[in-house]
C-alpha cells in the first residue's frame, strides 16, 4: 500500500509529545526525485488556488485573522495556510468565536492545536451575552447563534480591527453561499448586500476596502465536503475524533442524536441517554449538532459512507433548517 | 485493505468548469438541477425542501421546481428568476465538475461574464420554440471574447415542439452561420429536454434521430486542455518570502510554462535576469513547476523584485507597455469616462489607468461597430488604455492570466470594468522622455519661489475667478512669478472642441491640469479656476504633481446665491431649459471633503478672501509676503 495515512487508527491522533521546536507542520512527504505524491490532479488544483488566495490576503491587507471554528474545514484551511507562508510562520492569528456551548473535544482539540504548531490563538466570549445567560436551552438557536455567534463575531473583529477574515465556508454547503464571492465585501457594520456584489473575474480580486469596510475571504469556495475528506486522508491532517463513530451518551430530539456532553443539558422527563455508536458530520455547539448513526471508524470509512449517504451535510444542524432562507438573513446581518 | 476498494480517487480525474448561459426562462437552473438529481447528488433533505419550496414559489405547477436548487438568493426564488452567478459542484468516476449557473437577464449580464472568466466551457441554452435570441448573441460573444473556446448548443424544450428534427436542424444552422467568427473551436449541438431529462444524462428515446452523446457523456469526455503549459513561462509575484534575513522568495501561482531549477529568469519591466536557485513548496524543493501549481522561487542573485512584478523566460519575454487596446466589458451605472483616472489591476499589479479613447462600441445583435464617447452599463467596446506606470502583458487570446485586467473605481473601490488585451500600441514604445538639463527646481530657484497649483473649484458664480484674480495680483505685487489658467478662458482655445457633458468636463480638466503640470515645471505659482465639479478629476491634477504642490481652494458658496448673483446670466437660461448639463441644476457637483483652503464666501468681501489664502500660502512656504 502506498498511501501514507495511518491505516488502523481510528482518527488521525494528535502526537502527545511533540517538542514545540520541532518542524510545525506534518506535511506529505516527497518522493525522491522531488515530485509531490498522492494528489489527484483536481485536488492539487484546489490546494493551489487556496494557496494563492490566502498570499493575496496578506500581501494586500493590514490585519488579517484566521476564523478558526475547529472542524474538518478549518483543519484544512489551515493546514493550506502553513504550506501557503512556508518557511515563513503563519502571519496571522486564529481566531475562535467561543459560545461555550462546543463540545469539550473540540476546545481539547484547538488548545492542542494551537500549542503544538505554536500559533497565536485568539478565543473571543460574548461576556455580555453570557451575562444576560443567553443559551441555546433557554433562549433557543436562532438567538443563541445571533448573540453568542454573530454579535461575537463582529464585536471581536472590531475590537482587534481585523480588515480581512478567513473562514472555512464552501459554497456546496448551502445555496446562498453558492452566491457568495471568494472575496466578500462588507461595509460598516459587516453588513453583506448579495444583490449588490462585486464582480469577480478570473483570479483579479479587488482587496480595495475604505475606512471601517471589510472583507470576508473563502478559500475554500471550490471545495466539496467529499474533496475536504480526501484531503484530510491524503494529507493526513488531525480532525477531532468526534467526526469518528464511537459509542457516546446521546437522547433522540426529532431526527437527530444529541449528545449528552455535559450535565447543562436539560433532559425531558422522558429521555434518557441511551450509548449508541454514532459520529458528526458536522461540529457545532453540541446541543444543536446532530449526530448520525455509523460506524466509520476510519477516514476510509467516512467516505464510503459518503459516498453512499443520501443526506446533506446541515441536515444535522438545527440552526438552519428553520426555512430555506434563514442562512441568507444571518449572513446578510454578518455571520460567517 | 484491498487497493480496489480504497476510497481514494484516480491520479488523472481532472476538473472541468463551465458555465451555463442564454436566455432568460431558456432553463439554465433548470438544466443545472436536472443535471445534480438525475447524477444523483441531491440530497434527501434538500429535495424535500425543494418540494415545500416548489408550492411556494416554483412554476413547474406539481412538479419540484428544479430551477429553485440553484436560485439561492430570497429574491431570486421570489422573482423567479436568476440575479447573480450561482457555483455548483458534482463529480461523476471520470471528472468533476465546477459550474457556473448565471443569470440570463440583460441587466445582470456582468454576472454572466463573471462566470464566463473562469469557465473553459460554455452551455448556451436555446428554447426550442424561441431560437437564437439576442441574449443568445450576446452571451455568446462574451463568451468569445472572455476566451471560451467550447460550446455546447443545448436546444432546450424539444418536448413543447414534439421532438420534431427539422426545428432543431435549423437552430443549429442559424447559430452556426451567426457563431462563424467568433473564434469557437468545437460547438456541439444537443437536443435536451431539461425538465423531463431527455438526452441530458442518456441519450432518449423520443429523438431517434439524435444519435448522441448526451449532455453528461459529452462534458465528461471532451478534451478542453489549453496549451497554457506549453505556453512560456509567466510568475506574477504574489507576495515576497521575507522570514529572515537568509531566505528571500516570491511567492506565486505560475500562470503558465514550465519551470525548472536552475533555469534562466527575467524581471519583465526591469529586464534584469538571473537564474532559479529553488522552487520550494512545503513538501520541499522541487525540480519543476508548471501551469497553476502555487510554489515559492528562490533566485540566485539579489535583484529588486516586490509584488506586482512578473518573472519570465527571458527568450520569450512579453509585451511591456505603459499603452494597449483591450477589449473592455463595462459593469457598472456609473459611466467610463475617457480620461477620468481608475485604477487597473493587472495579474498582481494595480496601477492608475485611464481610457484614452473609444475606438468603437460593439452592438451585440449584429456585432456591427459603433460610436461612443462613453460606455454605460453592460456596453463592450474595443479602447486605447494608457497606465501611469508600464505594465508586462500577453494579448488575452494567447494567455488569460497575463492578458485580463480589472478597472476599479478610486473612491469608492467598486469593480467597474473587465478588459481583455489585445495588443500594445507602438506609440507607447517610440514615444521616449527627453532628459531635461534643467529641472523644475532650477527653474523655480531662479525665481525664489515655490511653485504650485493653487485650484479653485466650486459653483458657477461662487466667485472663484473674482478672488483668483485679486490673489495673483497680490502675488505679483510680491515679486512673483504667476499664470493664470481660467476655465472660461481656457474653452476658448485648448478646449474649444469640448462641450458640457461629464465625459467632456472630464477631458477638459485633464487638459487644464497636464497645462498646469506643465507651468509648474517652468517654476510657476499657477492659479487655476475651473468649477471642475469631480472629484475624481480634481484629485487627478493632485496627483501629477509633487506632494504639497496642490492646493485645494474650495469657494463654498450655496446654489441659490450663486443663481441670485448670476454674473453670467448662466442661471437664468438654465432655469429658462436653454443650457443642458448645467453643474447644480442637472448636473452634479461634487463639493471636496478635505480641502487645504475652505472658503465660505457669504457675508465676505472678496479682498477679505483672498487675504486668507495669500496668508495660508505664506504660512505653508509657498510665498514670502
Amino acid at each position: 500500500m502506498s498511501y501514507r495515512c495511518r491505516h488502523g487508527m481510528k482518527y488521525v491522533g494528535i502526537p502527545n509529545e511533540i517538542p514545540l521546536k520541532a518542524p510545525a507542520m506534518n506535511f506529505v512527504a516527497s518522493t525522491t526525485d522531488g515530485t509531490q505524491c498522492g494528489l489527484p490532479k483536481h485536488l492539487k488544483g484546489l490546494e493551489a488556488q487556496s494557496i494563492e488566495i490566502m498570499r493575496e490576503v496578506v500581501a494586500e491587507f493590514r490585519r488579517p485573522v484566521m476564523l478558526y471554528s475547529i472542524g474538518k474545514d478549518s483543519s484544512v484551511m489551515l493546514h493550506l495556510a502553513l504550506k501557503a507562508f512556508h518557511p515563513a510562520k503563519l502571519p496571522f492569528p486564529l481566531l475562535h468565536v467561543d459560545t461555550t456551548w462546543k463540545f469539550h473535544e473540540m476546545i481539547a482539540f484547538r488548545d492542542e492545536t494551537a500549542r503544538r504548531l505554536g500559533i497565536e490563538l485568539l478565543v473571543y466570549i460574548n461576556q455580555d451575552g453570557l451575562g444576560r445567560g443567553i443559551s441555546p436551552i433557554t433562549s433557543g438557536s436562532t438567538i443563541h447563534t445571533q448573540v453568542m455567534k454573530t454579535e461575537a463575531l463582529k464585536q471581536a473583529l472590531d475590537l482587534y480591527g481585523f480588515d480581512a477574515a478567513f473562514g472555512g465556508a464552501r459554497r456546496d454547503e448551502e445555496k446562498s453561499r453558492a452566491k457568495e464571492r471568494i472575496f466578500s465585501f462588507r461595509s460598516r457594520g459587516h453588513v453583506w448586500d448579495p444583490r449588490n456584489q462585486r464582480p469577480e473575474l478570473w483570479n483579479l480580486y479587488n482587496t480595495r476596502v475604505g475606512p471601517g469596510e471589510t472583507v470576508r475571504v473563502f478559500p475554500l469556495s471550490n471545495w466539496t465536503e467529499l474533496d475536504v475528506w480526501h484531503y484530510i486522508h491524503l494529507e493526513s491532517i488531525p480532525v477531532v475524533p468526534l467526526y469518528f463513530a464511537k459509542h457516546r451518551p446521546v437522547v433522540g430530539r426529532g431526527a437527530s442524536w444529541i449528545m449528552v456532553d455535559d450535565e447543562r443539558l436539560t433532559l425531558n422527563a422522558d429521555e434518557q441517554p441511551e450509548s449508541r455508536q454514532v459520529r458528526f458530520r458536522t461540529l457545532g455547539c453540541y446541543p444543536l449538532t446532530g449526530a448520525i448513526d455509523s460506524s466509520a471508524t476510519t477516514l476510509e470509512d467516512i467516505i464510503s459512507e459518503m459516498r453512499s449517504t443520501r443526506l446533506s451535510e446541515r441536515q444535522g444542524r438545527l440552526i438552519d433548517s428553520d426555512e430555506s432562507a434563514s442562512m441568507e438573513r444571518k449572513k446578510r446581518e454578518g455571520y460567517f | 485493505m484491498d487497493s480496489r476498494e480504497f476510497p481514494v480517487e484516480a491520479q488523472s480525474k481532472d476538473l472541468l468548469r463551465f458555465l451555463t448561459c442564454g436566455s432568460v426562462d431558456d432553463g439554465k437552473s433548470t438544466l443545472i438541477g436536472r443535471l445534480l438529481h438525475d447524477s444523483k447528488l441531491i440530497f434527501e433533505d434538500q429535495l424535500s425542501s425543494l418540494a415545500a419550496e416548489s408550492k411556494r414559489h416554483g412554476t413547474t405547477g406539481d412538479d419540484i421546481d428544479l430551477a429553485l436548487l440553484t436560485d439561492g438568493l430570497e429574491a431570486e426564488r421570489e422573482q423567479g428568476i436568476t440575479i447573480d452567478v450561482a457555483h455548483r459542484f458534482f463529480s461523476t468516476p471520470r471528472r468533476s465538475f465546477i459550474v457556473a449557473d448565471t443569470p440570463g437577464h440583460e441587466q445582470y449580464t456582468r454576472n454572466m461574464a463573471t462566470g464566463a472568466s473562469t469557465a473553459d466551457l460554455a452551455i448556451l441554452l436555446i428554447d426550442a420554440r424561441k431560437g437564437v435570441l439576442p441574449q443568445t448573441r450576446r452571451h455568446s460573444l462574451i463568451c468569445s471574447l472572455l476566451g471560451i473556446r467550447h460550446v455546447v448548443l443545448a436546444v432546450n424544450k424539444i418536448d413543447l415542439i414534439s421532438y420534431q428534427s427539422d426545428i432543431f436542424v435549423r437552430i443549429v444552422d442559424e447559430y452556426r452561420t451567426f457563431a462563424g467568427e467568433l473564434g469557437f473551436s468545437s460547438i456541439a449541438p444537443i437536443p435536451i429536454s431539461a425538465r423531463h431529462g431527455d438526452n441530458v444524462t442518456k441519450v432518449s428515446d423520443n429523438t431517434p434521430w439524435f444519435r448522441g452523446p448526451s449532455l453528461l457523456d459529452y462534458i465528461e469526455t471532451i478534451d478542453v486542455s489549453s496549451d497554457t503549459i506549453e505556453s512560456p513561462f509567466r510568475f506574477p509575484v504574489q507576495w515576497v518570502n521575507r522570514p529572515h534575513l537568509d531566505f528571500r522568495g516570491y511567492a506565486g501561482t505560475v500562470a503558465s510554462g514550465t519551470i525548472n531549477a536552475g533555469d534562466p529568469i527575467a524581471v519583465a519591466n526591469s529586464g534584469r535576469l538571473s537564474r532559479v536557485k529553488e522552487l520550494l513548496t512545503a513538501e520541499g524543493a522541487q525540480t519543476s513547476a508548471q501551469a497553476g501549481d502555487a510554489i515559492t522561487i528562490t533566485l540566485a542573485d539579489e535583484l529588486d523584485i516586490a509584488r506586482g512584478d512578473l518573472l519570465i523566460s527571458p527568450d520569450s519575454p512579453p509585451e511591456v507597455s505603459d499603452q494597449f487596446a483591450a477589449h473592455v466589458i463595462w459593469m457598472s451605472d456609473q459611466q467610463l469616462m475617457p480620461g477620468r483616472s481608475y485604477l487597473a489591476r493587472i495579474g498582481t499589479r494595480t496601477t492608475p489607468v485611464t481610457v484614452t479613447g473609444i475606438k468603437y462600441k460593439i452592438d451585440v445583435n449584429t456585432r456591427e461597430h459603433l460610436a461612443a464617447r462613453t460606455l454605460g452599463l453592460n456596453d463592450i467596446a474595443f479602447c486605447n488604455l494608457s497606465t501611469d506606470t508600464p505594465v508586462a502583458f500577453d494579448p488575452y487570446g494567447q494567455n488569460r492570466k497575463t492578458g485580463s485586467f480589472v478597472v476599479i473605481d478610486r473612491l469608492t473601490n467598486h469593480t467597474l470594468g473587465a478588459g481583455m488585451i489585445a495588443f500594445g500600441l507602438r506609440r507607447a514604445t517610440n514615444v521616449h522622455w527627453q532628459a531635461t538639463l534643467i529641472g523644475r527646481s532650477e527653474r523655480a530657484a531662479q525665481k525664489h519661489q515655490k511653485p504650485a497649483i493653487i485650484w479653485f473649484t466650486g459653483l458657477s458664480g461662487a466667485g472663484k475667478s473674482t478672488i483668483a484674480n485679486i490673489v495673483e495680483r497680490r502675488l505679483h505685487a510680491g515679486g512673483h512669478h504667476t499664470m493664470m489658467l481660467d476655465g472660461d478662458n481656457l474653452r476658448h482655445g485648448l478646449s474649444r472642441d469640448l462641450g458640457f457633458t461629464e465625459a467632456d468636463r472630464v477631458e477638459n480638466i485633464r487638459r487644464a491640469g497636464e497645462a498646469a503640470k506643465l507651468l509648474v515645471d517652468a517654476g510657476l505659482i499657477v492659479l487655476c479656476s475651473f468649477i471642475s465639479p469631480y472629484r475624481a478629476e480634481r484629485d487627478m491634477v493632485r496627483r501629477l504633481v509633487s506632494d504639497g504642490e496642490f492646493m485645494e481652494v474650495f469657494v463654498d458658496t450655496p446654489l441659490d446665491e450663486c443663481a441670485r448673483r448670476d454674473p453670467k446670466g448662466l442661471y437664468a437660461k438654465a432655469k429658462a431649459g436653454k443650457i443642458k448639463n448645467f453643474t447644480g441644476f442637472d448636473a452634479p457637483y461634487e463639493p471636496p471633503t478635505t480641502p487645504e483652503i475652505h472658503l465660505q464666501t457669504i457675508g465676505q468681501q472678496p479682498e477679505e478672501l483672498a487675504d486668507q489664502i495669500v496668508k495660508k500660502l505664506a504660512a505653508l512656504g509657498i510665498v514670502f509676503i
